[in-house]
């Protein structure tokens, strides 16, 4: 049995499954930052640190004549998203019911995906970590609210990459607002200014929950590093004789290995 | 009653797990009927019973596909190293080489999840739809 203590929870293999496809069903759109960074794992729930592959020196090494350091690894950040079922629509779902109320479900997936693109784009520095955004030496572009200048500022992000030889393709991450005023917005002409931004990067605009503004990264790889220890999983707590307690959790660390693939466009 | 398809105690078994087996089980009858209708028929000569048999035959290779897809399903990398090498000309073992090499390197950028994870194996999601 796994920590997750799924055999515990008064719920049936037909329970999990739907409870689990809908999970899977919200986080996909919503994970931004796993369609632009490079995956590595899952590694396993007792998987604890990321190598970093440096050393410190420890200043009271245990001998004369002795030089001592200490590796410097990277802990893994546990996220959780808590939830409650209710019981009658679980037994409705064994009855066949289709119109089965997972909103509780639903609105932990945003949070805990939201939450994923935050560390990732702007980092977790209580927990050391970095994000793609703060980490690059690329002076900011302020994207601002008038969206037919955007091809503007996503061209010059793409020079800067290149002029700092990084290669593209490129990929931009952009706020909810801001994706959606790009989906609703046609330039002179017509022409779709998604489709323009497009040809631009060379690569996909990405609906970012989480991000502030945009971000324009390189997908060439290598440059960003996403380490999942346990995968998004739902775990079970406790319940009673009305509802089921739950909740989403992942471990993982990200490290910015070339801050200058990446642009940061705040608002 | 025997539970011979079980190699691990079935109480302890995921009922996935365990209908995995049964279907497991299933696709091997069906392959051995399969094997029986051939050696009758490589000796039988009476016109009649051969059609019989041929129509038996017929049904014994619709119930092995169906257990097949229903097991590819269930094995999503299965399936895909399965699709490089079924129905195509040429050398099968070369096309199962290439298939396994680029199906497991392909799952592993993915992050498929570990071996009996419970996790919503979503893993990265490049080239995923935006």
């Amino acid at each position: 049995m796994s920590h997750l203590l799924r055999e515990h929870a008064p719920v049936t293999s037909a329970g999990w499954k739907l409870l689990d496809d809908e999970a899977r069903e919200r986080l996909t759109p919503a994970l931004a930052a796993r369609k632009l960074v490079d995956f590595s794992g899952p590694h396993g729930w007792d998987h604890s640190a990321t190598n970093l592959g440096r050393v410190e020196e420890i200043s009271d090494p245990p001998g004369d004549g002795i030089a001592a350091g200490q590796r410097r690894v990277l802990g893994l950040v546990e996220l959780r998203a808590h939830f409650a079922i209710s019981r009658s629509q679980l037994d409705d779902a064994e009855r066949g019911a289709v119109d089965i109320d997972l909103e509780t479900l639903d609105g932990a997936a945003r949070r805990i995906a939201t939450a994923e693109n935050a560390a990732v784009f702007h980092g977790l520095a209580s927990a050391g970590m970095q994000g793609i955004a703060e980490a690059s030496t690329h002076e900011t572009i302020n994207l601002g609210e008038d969206c037919e200048v955007y091809p503007r500022h996503v061209a010059k992000s793409v020079d800067a990459l290149r002029a700092s030889g990084v290669d593209g393709p490129y990929g931009l991450a952009l706020s909810p607002e801001g994706h959606t005023h790009v989906l609703e917005t046609a330039e002179h002409g017509g022409y779709p200014l998604m489709q323009h931004l497009q040809e631009i990067l060379g690569g996909p605009i990405i609906w970012a929950p989480g991000v502030n503004g945009g971000v324009v990264v390189s997908l060439r790889g290598g440059d960003f590093l996403f380490d999942s220890g346990e995968d998004l999983s739902i775990g079970y707590e406790n319940h009673d004789a009305d509802s089921v307690q739950l909740y989403l959790e992942e471990s993982f660390s990200f490290r910015v290995a070339t801050p200058e693939a990446a642009v940061p466009l705040p608002t | 009653m025997g539970f011979d398809q079980y190699h691990e105690p079935p109480s302890e078994l995921p009922e996935e797990a365990r209908t995995f087996a049964r279907m497991s089980a299933n696709l091997i009858e069906e392959a051995e009927a399969i094997d029986w209708y051939e050696q009758r028929l490589a000796i039988e000569r009476d016109p009649d019973a051969r059609a019989i048999m041929l129509d038996a035959e017929g049904e014994e290779f619709k119930h092995f596909s169906m257990n097949l897809e229903f097991l590819f399903r269930r094995l999503p990398l299965w399936r895909e190293i399965a699709q490089g090498i079924l129905f195509q000309e040429g050398d099968i073992v070369e096309h199962g080489e290439e298939s396994e090499e680029e199906a497991t390197e392909g799952e592993a950028a993915k992050g498929a999840p570990l071996a009996g994870s419970e996790s919503l194996g979503i893993g990265s999601l490049r080239g995923s739809p935006e």
